[in-house]
């Protein structure tokens, strides 16, 4: 694009992160070396659970090339990996060891490091290291009773309770009860990039750098320094290009802690990249949940209570989450219906499988289809539409903002804005709704295993509170905006400078973005949880602001006039009338170098800071509708038709949202069809490549149609944005769930998660 | 393990003189040894094609060969589709429809379907479809790749 668009805000421009991408010039973890580093190679569990007798590292050691191979032993200092929002008593003796110590608790846990010359020989010595191992009974099963973690401690470390209301009159008032037992499977993010991290010792500097960093940089490094037990001026982390982040990536593993200790003790750079079967089983897995939930309605279909008892498959060790999925879960559950007694009892539990932790839309994704499943079942007991069940329970528009006795990821629900059922009736016009729901029928009617289905949602985003800026311009005219925000591939620049360019009135393409390095500002939320744009835009759009504000006053001065007649175009200072001189940025920015004769009595630089907080997070919401036919012979599913109706509130750029919502439902479909990390009765995992683990591909996906509105803007930010990052994942369980099942003839047949070939034609050979 | 052999590679129509061991994959040596690290490893097991590059013009997957196995033969990765200044039209037609995201399964894409298209420039939908089931990309949904390859495909003919 080479004209300027009307505003820079909204409009489809393309992305600033893309040419070095699309020449070969990324600088992802692997791409980065230094000299004289040693590589390190993980040695791994290879039992599921077990007590550690013997590791016998002497012929590793004697490998020339081998600088160390260390054991649990070797770093007996260091403590367990902590949680990132702070300590959690209760959940403390859960936590991870960097190695493990007496006892393994899952396949894949690092029980011994190898670091060597050359990545080959690395794995060479890390074969040599034997281990003696007691196996004992894993547990695999989640939802059966709570064994023996450590003497003293259950495998349920704690219960998530959330609710209000009394649920048991609840249930005696209703005129129905519909129960339901639904499971979802074990997914994850697995991102094309593997994990990676290099650590490196700076003796010069005392500086102690981590590149490969993702997601969260500057909490990382407060939790690090705190492990380390160094101080955070010497400790940076550095996250250069990251192939996809989902959740996973960024956070902070065992291997991310020994490559920075290994850099200070044996003093040569270390760098770790895994393979893809250790990211299988060793990066953060997440969803598995089975729930046994029941709802009380009333004669209408009006949802007068809920009350979910569920097990959270967490595996092995508590990571840095702490419990927040299985907590943030019970506070989005109730998404977009009026519900006025509640309960949910999470038993958040340890198993011997990879531990568990976020993947885009955690909790959400399961919600949304447990509450789905159980409208759709309400449905069918009082014999209304779906449809119908669901306009009759849906929050108002006049309701907004909705408050919610209830928290996620400590923050109080309040939906701040939205027009549910306005959403719902724009969805079923853009399909057709009723003349679908014909068609489906008639082809079910001549034995065609076809059927529609329907979800609608809220998604949370935007957790704040508060997010910096810094913005500069330098003599060159060029803009810098440094923030604390993380790229995870979403185009986080891109979003930024467009936010940048439109407040300060230059071209988005003269604004470079820094983010990711602890070394550049002070502060950061990184990317997660879909607040980069939310927070990290709204700050930017503050810190511009402060600087246009600067240089109309500077520019007043050199153009005599008043700065209210004043304005900024094209990365010059212009009159509003658009007559006479103008006075361009870079000009500006020399006026008020520190040794300017015309600066006069203002601060140096043309350069401000802005801040930006919240009160609450930002709902944006959505319905989602699919046609799904099932091919009797093999039990595959094919998607004929897609709508994801979303409402952003307001789109930065229309083409990354929509970007969003096709990858984010791409992964959705993996979950809902074909991903799921198996184990066997032993613990031990199945699905630890590519050809196990079936991630979709371009003969997996759908047209997809995408209806992106923006009638209900945040109220919880000046620019009105909801976040983009999780939504199109949302829903997909629920809705591909509703369709299968529809074209099964609609019984409630489909009670888990993913939908295997295997399950739709056990359930349809039973029929014969 | 140790035994070395000294082999050429053809990059980009540059040679590369390195000895390497016999076991070394052809991706490695092409990152590590030859500093060509715009070629990605996905998977080491040949599924995902990040690793995908073009031996005497067929796509291969670099993590499925060893280096000796390409002594002596012409290699084209991502880092040689750009000429000069102008990039290729696959390229452009990636950043003009929004077909990257991360980025990091870009190359192995670009070089998957600069090889079809210099030898079918007119493959239709489907065949498109298919030849991009190939490789695994996590963050797009893959229907901007699709856009992309098949607007691509026109102005190559152009």
């Amino acid at each position: 694009m080479t004209v300027k668009p009307e505003s820079w805000i909204g409009a489809s421009v393309e992305r600033i992160e893309d040419p070095p991408l699309v020449t070969g010039r990324g600088r992802f973890a692997g791409d980065m070396s230094f000299p004289h580093q040693l590589h390190m190679r993980m040695v791994r569990s290879p039992c599921a659970h077990g007590f550690i007798k013997q590791i016998d590292a002497t012929a590793a050691r004697a490998l020339p090339g081998v600088a160390a191979v260390w054991t649990a032993a070797d770093i007996a200092d260091l403590p367990p990996i902590d949680f990132r929002e702070g300590p959690v008593a209760k959940l403390a003796p859960f936590r991870q060891p960097v190695l493990a110590r007496d006892r393994v608790r899952y396949v894949g846990e690092p029980v011994a490091a190898v670091f060597a010359a050359d990545p080959y020989l690395a794995e060479d010595a890390a074969e040599l290291v034997t281990l003696d191992i007691d196996e004992i009974d894993p547990i695999v099963d989640a939802s059966a009773p709570p064994g023996e973690f450590a003497p003293g401690f259950t495998t349920e470390p704690t219960v998530c309770r959330q609710g209000y209301g009394d649920v048991a009159a609840a249930f005696e008032d209703a005129a129905a009860v519909v129960e339901l037992d639904l499971s979802v499977g074990r997914h994850s993010g697995v991102p094309l990039e593997t994990r990676g991290a290099i650590g490196r010792y700076d003796a010069a500097r005392d500086v102690l750098e981590l590149h490969g960093a993702a997601k969260v940089p500057h909490r990382n490094r407060e939790c690090l320094a705190t492990m380390l037990n160094r101080s955070t001026a010497g400790l940076h982390l550095y996250e250069g290009h990251v192939g996809g982040g989902f959740g996973i990536r960024g956070e902070i593993y065992p291997e991310d802690v020994l490559v920075l200790v290994a850099a200070l003790r044996l003093g040569r750079p270390v760098k770790w990249l895994e393979d893809r079967r250790e990211h299988l089983m060793a990066a953060n897995h997440s969803r598995q949940q089975r729930h046994r939930i029941r709802a009380a309605v009333d004669a209408h279909g009006r949802l007068l209570g809920l009350d979910d008892e569920f097990f959270h498959d967490q595996g092995g060790y508590i990571r840095t989450h702490g419990a927040r999925v299985p907590d943030m879960f019970c506070g989005i559950l109730p998404g977009p219906y009026r519900l006025p007694h509640y309960r949910a009892n999470g038993h958040f539990r340890l198993t011997n499988k990879t531990p568990a932790a976020t993947y885009r839309a955690p909790g959400r994704y399961e919600a949304n289809f447990v509450r789905e499943r159980l409208m759709d079942a309400i449905a069918r007991r009082l014999g209304l539409s779906r449809v119908e069940v669901r306009r009759r329970n849906l929050i108002g528009a006049h309701e907004m903002p909705y408050e919610r006795p209830l928290t996620a990821l400590g923050d109080e629900v309040v939906y701040d804005s939205g027009d549910y059922a306005g959403m719902l009736d724009k969805a079923l016009a853009r399909v057709g709704w009723d003349a679908l729901e014909r068609d489906v029928a008639q082809r079910r009617s001549v034995g065609e295993y076809v059927g529609l289905g329907l979800a609608v949602f809220v998604d949370k985003s935007g957790l704040g509170p508060t997010d910096g800026a810094r913005v500069a311009v330098h003599t060159s005219g060029d803009v810098e905006v440094i923030t604390g925000g993380a790229s995870v591939g979403q185009g986080f620049e891109t979003v930024m400078a467009q936010v940048c360019a439109e407040t300060l009135g230059v071209d988005y393409r003269r604004v470079r973005v820094v983010h990711g390095r602890t070394d550049r500002i002070e502060y950061g939320i990184g990317a997660h949880a879909a607040r980069a744009t939310v927070m990290t835009a709204n700050a930017t759009a503050i810190a511009a602001a402060n600087v246009r504000t600067k240089a109309l006053d500077m520019a007043a001065q050199l153009m005599q006039a008043e700065p209210a007649s004043l304005t900024i175009a094209k990365g010059s200072v212009v009159r509003s009338d658009g007559v006479g001189p103008s006075v361009s940025l870079g000009e500006i920015a020399h006026h008020l170098r520190p040794s300017s004769s015309t600066r006069g009595t203002r601060d140096p630089g043309l350069a401000a800071d802005g801040w930006f907080t919240t009160a609450h997070m930002t709902y944006p919401y959505g319905v989602q509708i699919a046609v799904a036919a099932i091919d009797p012979g093999t039990g595959a599913v094919r998607i004929e038709k897609m709508l994801l109706a979303f409402d952003i509130g307001r789109a930065i750029n229309p083409m990354l949202v929509r970007g969003q919502l096709l990858g984010g439902f791409a992964q959705g479909l993996g979950g809902a069809l074909l991903e799921e990390f198996q184990y066997d009765e032993r613990g031990q995992p199945v699905s630890v490549t590519f050809a196990d683990y079936l991630v979709p591909t371009a003969s997996d996906i759908p047209a997809v149609d995408v209806l992106l509105t923006e009638d209900a803007p945040s109220t919880c930010n000046p620019l009105g944005i909801k976040g983009a990052g999780e939504a199109g994942v949302a829903a997909v369980g629920a809705v591909i769930a509703s369709a299968v099942d529809d074209a099964l003839g609609g019984h409630g047949e489909i009670t888990r998660l993913p939908i295997t070939p295997q399950y739709l034609k056990a359930i349809i050979d039973a029929r014969s | 393990m140790t035994e070395r052999r000294a082999i050429t590679l053809s990059i980009n129509g540059t040679q590369y003189n390195v000895t390497v061991e016999p076991r070394r994959t052809l991706v490695d040596v092409i990152r590590d040894d030859c500093g060509q690290t715009g070629t990605h490893i996905g998977c080491e097991h040949g599924v995902c094609g990040a690793c995908t590059v073009l031996i005497d013009g067929e796509p291969v997957r670099a993590c499925l060969m060893f280096a000796v196995q390409a002594d002596g033969r012409s290699i084209r990765t991502v880092e040689g589709l750009q000429q000069g200044d102008k990039l290729h039209p696959l390229q452009q037609a990636f950043m003009r429809h929004h077909a990257l995201q991360c980025g990091f399964c870009t190359p192995g894409f670009l070089m998957l379907a600069v090889g079809a298209l210099e030898k079918r420039p007119d493959l239709d939908d489907e065949e498109l479809v298919d030849l991009l089931s190939a490789n695994l990309c996590r963050c797009t949904g893959y229907e901007n790749i699709i856009k992309a390859v098949r607007a691509a495909a026109a102005d190559m003919k152009a």
